[in-house]
Parts: C-alpha cells; sequence; structure tokens
C-alpha cells in the first residue's frame, strides 16, 4: 500500500539536506574552535618551548627565562587538592548512593548542596576561601598557637589547594556516585545473601566495580583544578617567586595564573608574548594528556573487567 | 515423617500501606524440596524474600508474624541477618556472578567468613563446583572472568557459591526462567542431588517445573496462601478450585 503524503517529494529532500547541512555545520564550527585554539597556541609558543624554558626561573621581567616555579606551583596545588577532594568525595558519594535512603530529607539536602557548589562562580570559591581558610581558620591558628605573629593567616599553598578542592569536590561526586549507581543491583544483593556485611559488600563489590568511576572522577578534578585561577587569586598564588615554595605556608606560582600575569600586569606585554604562548601550550598539553590518561584508564579498565578477574 | 525446617506463623509483609502478604501460615519440611507457585505479582517472591530476610533492604516496610527456622524466629530483635543469610542462602532469578573469577566468585563466601588458607579455599572452591555439577566445565578456566561462562554456567556458578558459604537452606527465585531448556533440565538435576543435603525452596511461574523438582507446592494468589500440599496432590486432585483453575491454566 502507497502511503499518501500531502508535501511533495522534492521539498521533503530539501528540508532534510537542510536540517543536515545546518546541525553539520554547526558541529564544524567546534572542530574549527578547537583547532583554531591548537593551531595559534602551538605556532606561537613552539618556538618558545625548551628544555631551558620548562626548567628555568623566569628572568628579566619576565621577558625571558622559563616557567619552572609555575609548573611546580602547579603540580602541587593540584596534588593537595586531589588528596583532599577525592577522599572526601568518595566518601559522600558512598554515603549518598549505599547508606542515605532516596527520600531522606538530609539526603535531598546533601544533593541540592552539591548541585549548587557545582555552579557556584569559581572567583566566589577563592572569596570564600579567603574569608573561611585564611581570615578565620588560618588567623585563628596563629592566634592559638603562635600568639598572633602571621603563618598561617595568609595566602598560602595549602589555602589555594584547599579552596581548588572545594570547587572540584562537586566533579568528584557526581562522577564517583554516578559509577556507583551502575553497578547493579544484583552484584549487592548476591554478595549479602552470602552473608557479606553492608561494609564488606563495598568494599568488595561497590568500590571495586566503581573504579572506573572514581579515576575519571580524580582526572576530570585535575584537569578542572590545574587550569582555574580565580580560586587560588586571594588565597595563596604569587605574581613572582624567587624560590619554590618550601611548606604549606608559603605561597606558590601557578600557570594559569602566570598567564594573567604576564598578558595583563607585565611592564612590556608585547615581549613576554612568545612566553605567554608557550606557557599556554604547556597548560593545553598538560590537561590533554590527563584526559587522555583518563581515556586510557578507564578503557583498559573496561578491558580488563569484561576479560577476567 | 521429616522434621519441620521452617515454620510460618501468621505472616503479613506490607510495603508502605501496600499488603502485599496476608497473614501466611506454613510448614517447610528438611531435606525436601518446596515450590512456591501463583500469577505474577501474587507475593510468592516477597514471601521466599521474608525467609533470608532480602526485603531488610528496601526502605518503608513492615513484617508481622513469625518466621521459625529450627524453632527460631528470625525477626527476633537479636537476630544477626549477616548470619542468617549464611544459613539461608540465595540463588536469584538472572544469575548474577561478581565480575570476578570464578575461583574468585565460589571463594567469596568463605573470604568474608575469614578463610584465607590457600589449601583450604582450594579445597572449598573444588567441592562446591563439584556438588553444583560445573566443576568438568570450569576447572581449567578458574581464573577466567565468570562472565565469560554461558547463561546456565553462570547460574550454576552462582549455585556453588552458595553452597561454598555451607547453608542449610537455599532460596531459589525463579532459578532457570532466564535459561534454554537444556540448561533449565540441567538445573532441575542439580536441585535433585541438592535436596538430600540443603532444603530447597523454589518459585517458579513454570507448572512443569514445580511439577518435576518438587515434593511440596504451596499456590498464592493476591498476597495469600491458597492451598500447600504434597505436589502430586496438588497437581491431580488440589483442593481449591481457585488452584485447579490456575494450574490447568485457565488463569494467571
Amino acid at each position: 500500500m502507497q502511503v499518501k503524503n500531502k508535501i511533495p517529494v522534492l521539498s521533503r529532500v530539501v528540508k532534510d539536506g537542510v536540517v543536515k547541512s545546518l546541525t553539520g555545520l554547526t558541529a564544524l564550527v567546534i572542530i574549527f574552535i578547537i583547532v583554531a585554539i591548537l593551531v595559534i597556541t602551538i605556532a606561537g609558543g613552539w618556538k618558545s618551548l625548551s628544555w631551558e624554558f620548562l626548567t628555568q626561573f623566569p628572568k628579566d621581567g619576565m621577558t625571558r627565562g622559563g616557567i619552572f616555579p609555575a609548573i611546580v606551583g602547579t603540580a602541587l596545588m593540584t596534588l593537595i587538592m586531589t588528596i583532599a577532594a577525592v577522599p572526601f568525595g568518595v566518601i559522600t558519594a558512598i554515603y549518598l548512593s549505599e547508606y542515605a535512603s532516596e527520600r531522606s530529607i538530609f539526603a535531598k539536602t546533601i544533593r541540592f548542596a552539591v548541585k549548587t557548589l557545582a555552579v557556584v562562580p569559581s572567583i566566589i570559591f577563592g572569596l570564600f576561601g579567603l574569608g573561611f581558610f585564611i581570615k578565620f581558620v588560618g588567623m585563628n591558628i596563629d592566634n592559638v598557637f603562635y600568639d598572633g605573629t602571621l603563618r598561617w593567616g595568609q595566602p598560602n599553598l595549602l589555602w589555594a589547594s584547599l579552596t581548588m578542592a572545594l570547587l572540584t569536590l562537586p566533579v568528584v561526586i557526581v562522577a564517583v556516585e554516578e559509577s556507583i549507581r551502575t553497578i547493579p543491583r544484583d552484584m549487592r544483593e548476591a554478595s549479602l545473601a552470602l552473608g557479606a556485611t553492608k561494609w564488606q559488600t563495598i568494599k568488595k563489590v561497590v568500590l571495586p566495580g566503581s573504579l572506573t568511576g572514581i579515576l575519571t572522577g580524580t582526572i576530570l578534578a585535575i584537569s578542572r583544578g590545574a587550569g582555574e585561577v580565580a580560586p587560588i587569586l586571594f588565597t595563596g598564588a604569587a605574581y613572582y617567586l624567587a624560590e619554590l615554595p618550601g611548606s604549606l605556608n608559603e605561597q606558590f606560582m601557578s600557570l594559569g595564573y602566570h598567564i594573567y600575569i604576564m598578558s595583563t600586569q607585565s611592564t612590556n606585554v608585547d615581549e613576554t608574548l612568545p612566553i605567554q604562548f608557550a606557557t599556554t601550550l604547556v597548560l593545553l598539553l598538560l590537561t590533554f594528556s590527563l584526559s587522555l590518561i583518563a581515556v586510557i584508564l578507564r578503557y583498559r579498565i573496561r578491558k580488563k573487567a569484561i576479560q577476567s578477574s | 515423617m521429616k522434621d519441620s525446617k521452617v515454620n510460618v506463623k501468621n505472616l503479613s509483609f506490607f510495603y508502605g500501606s501496600n499488603q502485599a502478604l496476608k497473614d501466611i501460615n506454613m510448614v517447610i519440611l528438611e531435606k525436601q524440596v518446596t515450590a512456591f507457585i501463583g500469577p505474577s505479582g501474587c507475593g510468592k517472591s516477597t514471601f521466599l524474600r521474608t525467609l533470608n530476610r532480602m526485603n531488610d533492604l528496601i526502605d518503608n516496610i513492615r513484617v508481622e508474624g513469625e518466621v521459625l527456622i529450627d524453632d527460631v524466629n528470625i525477626y527476633d530483635k537479636n537476630i544477626d541477618v549477616v548470619n542468617l543469610r549464611k544459613k539461608v542462602g540465595m540463588i536469584f532469578q538472572k544469575s548474577n556472578p561478581f565480575a570476578k573469577s570464578i575461583y574468585d566468585n565460589i571463594a567469596y563466601g568463605p573470604r568474608i567468613n575469614g578463610v584465607n588458607n590457600k589449601k583450604k579455599l582450594d579445597e572449598i572452591v573444588e567441592t562446591s563446583l563439584k556438588q553444583a555439577a560445573i566443576w568438568e566445565e570450569a576447572k581449567d578456566r578458574l581464573h577466567m572472568s565468570a562472565l565469560s561462562l554461558s547463561g546456565g554456567q553462570q547460574q550454576r556458578i552462582c549455585i556453588a557459591r552458595t553452597l561454598a558459604v555451607n547453608p542449610e537452606i537455599i532460596l531459589m527465585d525463579e532459578p532457570a526462567s532466564a535459561l534454554d531448556p537444556l540448561s533449565t533440565a540441567k538445573i532441575e538435576e542439580l536441585i535433585h542431588e541438592l535436596k538430600k543435603i540443603y532444603t530447597i525452596i523454589i518459585v517458579t511461574h513454570n507448572m512443569q517445573q514445580a511439577a518435576r523438582t518438587s515434593d511440596f507446592t504451596a499456590f498464592f494468589y493476591l498476597g495469600e496462601l491458597v492451598e500447600m500440599d504434597k505436589t502430586k496432590t496438588i497437581f491431580t486432585n488440589p483442593g481449591k478450585k481457585q488452584t485447579e483453575d490456575y494450574i490447568s491454566g485457565r488463569f494467571g
């Protein structure tokens, strides 16, 4: 039986074609943007990228030398941030998915808080870190333990890392909780029916099964935190330091902040331009390679989970 | 005459305000196979899950009455659910081996009970797999993923995993409903073997399966236990019209 169609065939074909090309075009724009960013950054920064650039301190008002302290500072900050955010996030995710009842007001409040935390502008985290960690926690530590001598009541590596941990916490919680939820109820029931306690079930079935999610959450948090500037603006990032931070209560340099400083605060912006490009390139390479590691790890874990124990 | 293993007295079960089981009274005999039949939603699976307190995992439920296993009420306040579940094992409708090796699946229960001796574990794994009639198929691939096996084999791995904990009662919730006829036959054969040692309670949608495998059959309808008797009697000369209508396929 022939289906009658009031719209002429030609018009349908044209409409389909138009929609197809429009959607394709939009997708193309996205690819174009990525390629443009990469090409411009590589073209501008490739020549300045060298072993010396990665291992030396900035020189001559940042117009020459390297970005070594910014790389180390970013790495240290990210490391401390991860140590703080990941266990906290994993534990919260376990509570939300395994212990809290869906209908409990407490669980709903946590979920609402996590969602809200995820959309708070990053500069607000910076201000919060300044007000809470530095002015409140830090200054009280100084007053109680150091007779008011300024030790912890000022911007430093620890406060900046903890502020960044707050920013990345929702990312970790959501990623881990999602992956915990993909573990079928069957698996938990199988374990419990064998006489396992809830904690044994979490330890032996739920957590191993959500390793991918924990890893993904961690790497997502790192790549987000590594590039952010606003939260560390008031809480620990330094304009320039002649030495690497020697303890948690010292300031540090960071890649993102360094780019901002060079492009806005430098006495000679034009001369720092190659270094700006090179620094951007380093930051991009860092975040891209982190994402790549995440992809590879996920692939490996999945393959392993499918093949054998 | 066999001894009674499970004795259910005036058991009612509620999901919120919805009553799923109504005043159930039942005696289940030791080392016998008891089948629960009835249309979907009649409460037979819910009832099965009250016997190892698997329903405890659900929010907002309420249990009234008593379930005595070896004369101990499992709903008593000082009952340890973890120990209860070791004694009353469960096989699920969909085979659910862990994403671990066959060996680690079987050793899971003993390990959480603190058995870590390699030799002892090897022994338990071998005995359990043999008891579950899957040793021949599994012995050369003990360290491969249990998920690499076929559905029927996976279900027998799950049975072996349950046996490794040394239960006294095994609950089976439609254990063969997702399997092909050949795998189903193997599971039924296995049930026949296992009843020499264990008390088996099986929920099934399959009338022939109930008739073939069980010694006693209980018919549930709308949360009530309509009738329970020797399987032969239920299938040849049921006492209630509802039961007769159901097994002759007139509804359900």
